[in-house]
């Protein structure tokens, strides 16, 4: 299975003072596909994600990143409030970015007419399409996110859900993806990790071999997710 | 989301601009009233002119002074308010931002600059007289001590302030330490920074004033304490009011340039203007 994976990593053993949060993780993304942590606060899977982002370097195992660029998006939006969408967007070029492309990005996230404006004149969920688009500028194979929507209301998390794997299918990026909310994971991935309490491991693997664009409604998503409760319940996470 | 921006730009000023004279004025109010009162309290002879002069006597000092030594004396001042600012305060950005970024640097200097910080600037008057001398370099000297611990303190904590999460965007993109600094550290450490520049702008002042107070041939100081040695209470009472002048007009300099670099952070700037 891993043999042409984009991103291949092992932890043996990562630990936080005398804790040991991570045991014995392996996990590959394969080109374009969407990989969901699903687990309780804690357990490790916001670690694991910063580990693969290289944000976390102390810890024993191994990790292969693709050649190319890998993205984060955080939890909270994270934009500079000095800096216009613009040029948050194109933040890791400094001042010279790629202006065409930005404009581009601007408008594939729905915020046409909004590229001067400042972070403070943003909504929730209009941040977090930014910080998308910040994470799409420097064309990752690869999309860490971090419980992205975990801070929008539920329509808003809807609508940037379909976004995202609008993005991810059209510039053909993998997504590695954290959450703790179980319809998320399932409508979003192919696969779905689910992670028990720490010291954390993958539990079970569930495959959502469903095609998109799914539908919410799909009681076949309502079986997964009962498998994936079960599986949460005999991880003790609920 | 539109309609939001939009509204609210638009019904700010109009609530301020009904309010905004009318402050103004109310402000006013007891200043003119403390001038009036001063000025027939005077006349009618209740207080002694040659310890407080009336309003209209100092006005006309003013105006005498102006048309001879005033600006050798503000000109004087000035610059050694300017000098001594930008020595001190460029001295505390530089130590501040060591500190403020090193854990290291802040282990070996934050203790000393606790230590110095403790006397109170003032008791370096006469070391400074005795192995500098009376001259210009003793209150630039101590000018630049008054700025220092103001912008250093408050540049420290505008560093120690700025938001981790912020800081890892930049990690995330491989930022080098430089580039750190200048693209996130510097922006979000900006307004403390100012905060900062304005206290340790204000306490140039005062020092300037000690400084020539006890030594000096010309400036603003030396205008106070000829006041007083020629008994000339007008004349005091002027340098003191030209003094309040440049503070004021000095910080609002400054209070300007604040507004316009951190606009983003203080005013609500629409969308796609």
């Amino acid at each position: 299975m891993s043999v042409r994976a984009l991103l291949d990593i092992h932890v043996a053993r990562k630990r936080f003072a005398d804790t040991t949060v991570l045991k014995d993780v392996r996990l590959a993304l394969q080109p374009r596909e969407a990989v969901s942590l699903l687990g309780p606060s804690g357990c490790g899977k916001s670690t694991l994600l910063r580990i693969v982002a290289g944000l976390e370097q102390d810890f024993q195992g191994e990790l292969r990143r693709p050649d190319g660029e890998v993205a984060f998006v955080f939890q909270e939006p994270r934009l500079m409030p000095w800096l216009t969408v613009e040029q948050n967007i194109g933040f890791s070029d400094d001042n010279h970015y790629d202006r065409a492309w930005v404009t581009q990005l601007i408008e594939e996230v729905g915020l046409k007419g909004f590229a001067q404006a400042l972070p403070k004149a943003l909504s929730g969920g209009m941040a977090q399409r930014v910080a998308i688009a910040r994470g799409l500028y420097s064309r990752p194979q690869v999309l860490l996110l971090d419980e992205p929507f975990s801070a929008v209301d539920a329509f808003t998390r809807m609508k940037l859900q379909d976004l995202l794997l609008q993005l991810a299918e059209h510039h053909a990026i993998a997504l590695l993806l954290v959450t703790h909310d179980v319809d998320e994971a399932l409508y979003l991935s192919d696969r779905v990790l689910v992670m028990d309490n720490r010291p954390s491991s993958i539990r079970q693997a569930l495959a959502v071999e469903l095609p998109h664009p799914r539908d919410r409604r799909d009681p076949r998503l309502a079986q997964l997710k009962a498998l994936s409760l079960t599986a949460l319940q005999q991880a003790h996470v609920i | 989301m539109t309609s939001k921006t939009q509204a609210v730009p638009l019904a700010t000023p109009l609530a301020l601009n009904r309010s905004a004279w009318p402050r103004r004025l109310k402000g006013l109010v007891l200043p003119v009233l403390i001038l009036l009162v001063l000025e027939v309290v005077v006349r009618v002879g209740w207080l002694p002119s040659y310890q407080m002069p009336a309003p209209s006597e100092i006005a006309l000092t003013l105006t005498d002074l102006a048309e001879g030594a005033l600006w050798k004396h503000v000109s004087a001042s000035l610059g050694r308010v300017v000098l001594g600012f930008v020595i001190g305060a460029s001295l505390a950005l530089v130590f501040a931002a060591w500190v403020g970024l090193s854990r290291e640097a802040e282990a070996y200097l934050e203790p000393t600059f606790a230590g110095l910080r403790s006397i109170p600037s003032l008791a370096w008057v006469p070391l400074l007289l005795l192995w500098l001398g009376i001259d210009e370099t003793s209150k630039i000297v101590l000018i630049a001590i008054g700025a220092f611990f103001p912008v250093y303190l408050n540049g420290v904590a505008a560093i120690r302030d700025i938001d981790r999460k912020l800081v890892e965007v930049g990690q995330m993109y491989g930022f080098s330490r430089r580039r750190l600094v200048r693209r996130i550290l510097l922006p979000a450490a900006l307004p403390g920074l100012f905060t900062g520049l304005r206290s340790g702008l204000s306490l140039a002042w005062m020092f300037l004033v000690a400084a020539e107070l006890i030594a000096a041939t010309k400036g603003l100081g030396y205008l106070l304490s000829d006041g007083r040695e020629t008994s000339r209470p007008d004349i005091v009472l002027a340098a003191i009011i030209v003094l309040a002048l440049l503070g004021k007009v000095s910080d609002g300099l400054l209070a300007a340039l604040e507004k316009r670099c951190l606009a983003w952070r203080d005013t609500f700037q629409g969308a796609g203007q």
